[in-house]
């Protein structure tokens, strides 16, 4: 399997937002601190929604290089992002599963919490072209 | 009244439209008026989501598209008002040509009374060669005055 985490790394957009990534019971987790420059509203604070989507459209193409350990990177076809609470000024978390693997499309979804898994702040689904 | 509104437009062009995360990724309004409106993301390389490619992340495009439509919403809602994305549907058409400007333009198809809708597309030339196209509902929540 590959080390997603120094993958991460190495994508300048992911080191940026800070992201990281560790495998926890047989599951890949994405994680990202929060920083002030993440805030898209000054007065709850809470984090941009295109915070949220970058942490869960890169979960699910994760997901996609770690399972299916594909060489190039998934290109993406279409996103939808359900924002279902408030991204506050905490520590985010994702988990991307891929729903079909076809020969040239993956078709996968993502959740996003912070302090509660059962309490999803968006969910994802998208659609990835690979190889 | 007039007042009021311009005040509560300046504040949302320099507090609500001035995101952290907006200025942080280096991108700025052009316009926005009456539903409609222009923003712009210079090429960076912070913005990059494949070293090999140099074609800058779909997150980054999330980011432009998603505030292009709250930020058209805000520029034809008629009283203060903060929104909060629903749901964002994204369809990315065509890679980004690396060390190129992102240009965005958005609509707000209709405000509703708890929801407003909106599109936005992401180019590169002109708006006829779209890189991505978003179409998003907000929710709605009054601002209540204070005394």
């Amino acid at each position: 399997m590959r080390d997603i985490d120094a993958l991460l790394a190495a994508i300048p957009y992911c080191a940026w937002l800070g992201l990281g990534a560790r495998v926890e019971d047989g599951a890949l987790i994405l994680d990202m601190p929060f920083d002030a420059k993440l805030v898209g509203n000054p007065v709850l604070p809470a984090l941009h929604g295109g915070v949220t989507g970058s942490l869960l459209e890169t979960a699910a193409i994760a997901q996609i290089l770690w399972e299916t350990g594909a060489k190039a990177m998934p290109r993406t076809i279409d996103i939808t992002i359900d924002y279902l609470r408030t991204g506050r000024a905490l520590t985010s978390h994702a988990r991307a599963h891929i729903v079909r693997q076809g020969r040239r499309v993956v078709s996968a979804r993502a959740e996003m919490w912070q302090e509660d898994a059962a309490k999803p702040v968006a969910s994802f689904r998208g659609h990835f072209l690979v190889g | 009244m007039t007042g009021e509104l311009d005040f509560w437009r300046e504040a949302m062009r320099q507090g609500m439209g001035q995101t952290a995360f907006l200025r942080a990724l280096g991108g700025e309004l052009v316009e926005f008026t009456n539903g409609r409106g222009r923003m712009r993301l210079p090429f960076a390389p912070h913005l990059v989501g494949d070293p090999a490619t140099g074609v800058i992340h779909g997150g980054v495009l999330t980011a432009m598209l998603d505030q292009a439509c709250g930020m058209a919403i805000g520029s034809a809602l008629r009283a203060p008002t903060m929104m909060a994305t629903l749901d964002l549907r994204i369809d990315y058409m065509k890679p980004a040509a690396p060390h190129t400007d992102i240009l965005v333009e958005s609509q707000c198809l209709k405000i509703a009374h708890d929801v407003a809708f909106a599109r936005a597309v992401a180019f590169q030339t002109t708006p006829d060669e779209p890189v991505a196209i978003a179409t998003g509902t907000f929710m709605l929540s009054p601002v209540e005055a204070k005394a």
